[in-house]
């Protein structure tokens, strides 16, 4: 009897509600805006199928430019993790507002901003236009990314340290890098080193996709091969992706275990 | 020049105790965080010799803030500071950091870099004296070595000189955090509750190896302490602070019941 008198516990909230059916909504104008059909959705089953069906078996029709276009891509990848590695170090420390007063931070988030604000393949495009075709455009679009990536979340680690340990290296007066390199760096480093791998890896995933818009590496190969619909040769540079990328995990969990073996051993 | 007239000055209007040139001068100290709610209000005391002075008192009442306000790690609002002849609250940057490197500390929560190894939170004790890139590559001079070795004798880690401090018990963290402060060769210790986060025995062992190695080298201590039995049996002095202010300064031997409840405030507390 009383509890069917208290009210119910759980509050309706009308906006959840409005925001469910405006979704809704919106969903089904976007389909039948873009003309999404099951008709047209089961022809495209068809042509997917004999898509596959001219990719097979795969066929390498120029190993030269395969192999070239390969080794390339590998190049700008670390060429471009190099140099957004060491630029995004400074760049971060610089952007950590817990440790640097408010004229150095703005510029850094600001750039930082800036990198993250386009795709690759759009900045890929703009550096095309800047210094030609070819793998510098490709290094220097990855770069900035990476410097974007590495450069916020590196930011975001460093205001997240503990103050504590960094008031102890300031009250031995130690001068302000040794501050850096004892009280901060050590708190943050096996973080940067997981956000640099990560890097590599995604860069070594990007730079096989640069080269579409003519940035340099495996992509303009494969872009040709679309063009001529040789299919087959399509299907090899796929497969060698493929193994690049594993390749390039393995490498990175590698360098990964090199730098943080000691945290590793000694965290139990 | 200036801050050498200040001194005489402020020794002019209240002579040190013994006569001798205190360690540490302070005279009309105080800071307010938040302004119209002073935290230290008008503080002046002088530590001299080689006393370990306690500073009790009840929570929030500013013992931390007051040894932060020292080698201003917390900047004081007004009143002034004088150790080895100058005023540590005028000094600019550069001038204070070469002060710090003087004064050691000791913190409640140890504030060792976790990450780093004994040996490596050992020489952040020397960072005030080795150039950044000295530093980083860890090229410290053989006799800084050698001292860390030392201390780490004499505060019992001998075997543990490779070991990360986030792989040490509480006590020994501490340790390690007094062996840092004393690696500094300091003329002053400031310790901010230096045993409130570790068990009674433990707290009675790094009590007695503080007094031990200050003793031994002729360094006085200030020491925050909120348990009144661990300050009466180690301090020579006792500093009871209520409020921002000092409301007791004198002997273990004179701190009675009417004392504590002048410090403390309240009486309930203080029956068996």
């Amino acid at each position: 009897m009383s509890a069917a008198m208290r009210p119910r516990p759980f509050k309706a909230n009308p906006w959840v509600r409005a925001g469910w059916i405006a979704l809704a909504a919106y969903v089904i104008y976007a389909a039948s805006r873009l003309e999404i059909t099951w008709p047209r959705f089961v022809a495209g089953l068809g042509h997917g199928a004999r898509f596959i069906g001219r990719m097979l078996p795969p066929h390498i029709a120029q190993p030269d430019s395969l192999l070239n276009g390969l080794a390339e891509s590998l190049g700008i990848a670390i060429l471009a993790s190099c140099a957004g590695i060491a630029i995004s170090l400074p760049v971060g420390l610089l952007a950590a507002r817990n440790l640097m007063p408010a004229w150095a931070t703005w510029p850094a988030r600001l750039s930082i901003a800036l990198c993250r604000s386009f795709h690759p393949v759009i900045v890929a495009i703009l550096f095309v236009k800047a210094v030609g075709f070819g793998a510098l455009a490709g290094i220097l679009a990855l770069a900035l990314g990476s410097i974007g990536f590495i450069g916020k979340l590196f930011a975001e680690a460093i205001e997240e340290i503990s103050l504590k340990q960094v008031e102890a290296v300031r009250a031995t007066g130690a001068p302000f890098m040794n501050v850096i390199t004892y009280g901060v760096l050590p708190q943050v480093f096996s973080r940067f080193v997981g956000l640099a791998t990560y890097q590599l890896d995604s860069n070594l995933r990007n730079s096989t996709m640069v080269g579409i818009v003519g940035a340099g590496g495996i992509g303009g190969t494969l872009f040709a091969a679309f063009q001529r619909f040789d299919y087959a040769f399509v299907c090899a540079i796929l497969l060698s992706i493929i193994g690049m990328i594993m390749a390039g995990e393995v490498l990175a969990g590698w360098v990964r275990g090199v730098f943080l073996e000691r945290g590793k051993v000694e965290q139990e | 020049m200036s801050a050498s007239r200040r001194i005489s000055n402020a020794a002019a209007t209240e002579p040190a105790r013994d006569g001798a040139v205190p360690a540490l001068s302070i005279r009309r100290l105080c800071k307010e965080y938040v302004r119209g709610k002073p935290v230290l209000r008008d503080i002046s005391l002088d530590i001299a010799g080689e006393d370990i002075s306690a500073i009790i008192g009840p929570s929030g009442t500013g013992k931390s803030t007051l040894i932060r306000c020292i080698n201003r790690l917390v900047e004081p609002s007004s009143g002034e500071v004088f150790f080895e002849g100058q005023d540590l609250a005028q000094l600019d940057r550069n001038a204070l950091r070469l002060a710090r490197r003087r004064i050691g500390m000791v913190f409640q929560e140890y504030n060792l870099v976790e990450r780093l190894t004994v040996m490596e939170n050992l020489l952040c004790g020397r960072l005030g004296y080795v150039s950044p890139l000295k530093a980083w590559l860890r090229r410290y001079p053989q006799e800084d070595i050698a001292r860390a070795f030392a201390l780490l004798e004499q505060v019992g880690l001998s075997e543990f000189v490779n070991e990360r401090a986030d792989s040490l018990s509480g006590g020994q963290r501490q340790r390690v955090g007094i062996a840092r402060a004393l690696m500094q060769e300091p003329k002053l210790l400031l310790a901010d509750e230096p045993t409130s986060s570790l068990d009674p025995k433990t707290s009675v062992e790094i009590m007695s190896l503080l007094r031990e190695l200050c003793r031994g080298r002729n360094i006085p201590a200030m020491i925050n302490m909120h348990d009144v039995e661990l300050a009466r049996r180690f301090a020579d002095r006792i500093i009871g602070m209520s409020a921002g202010r000092v409301v007791y300064d004198g002997a273990p031997a004179a701190l009675g019941d009417e004392e504590l409840k002048l410090i403390y405030g309240g009486q309930e507390w203080l029956r068996a």
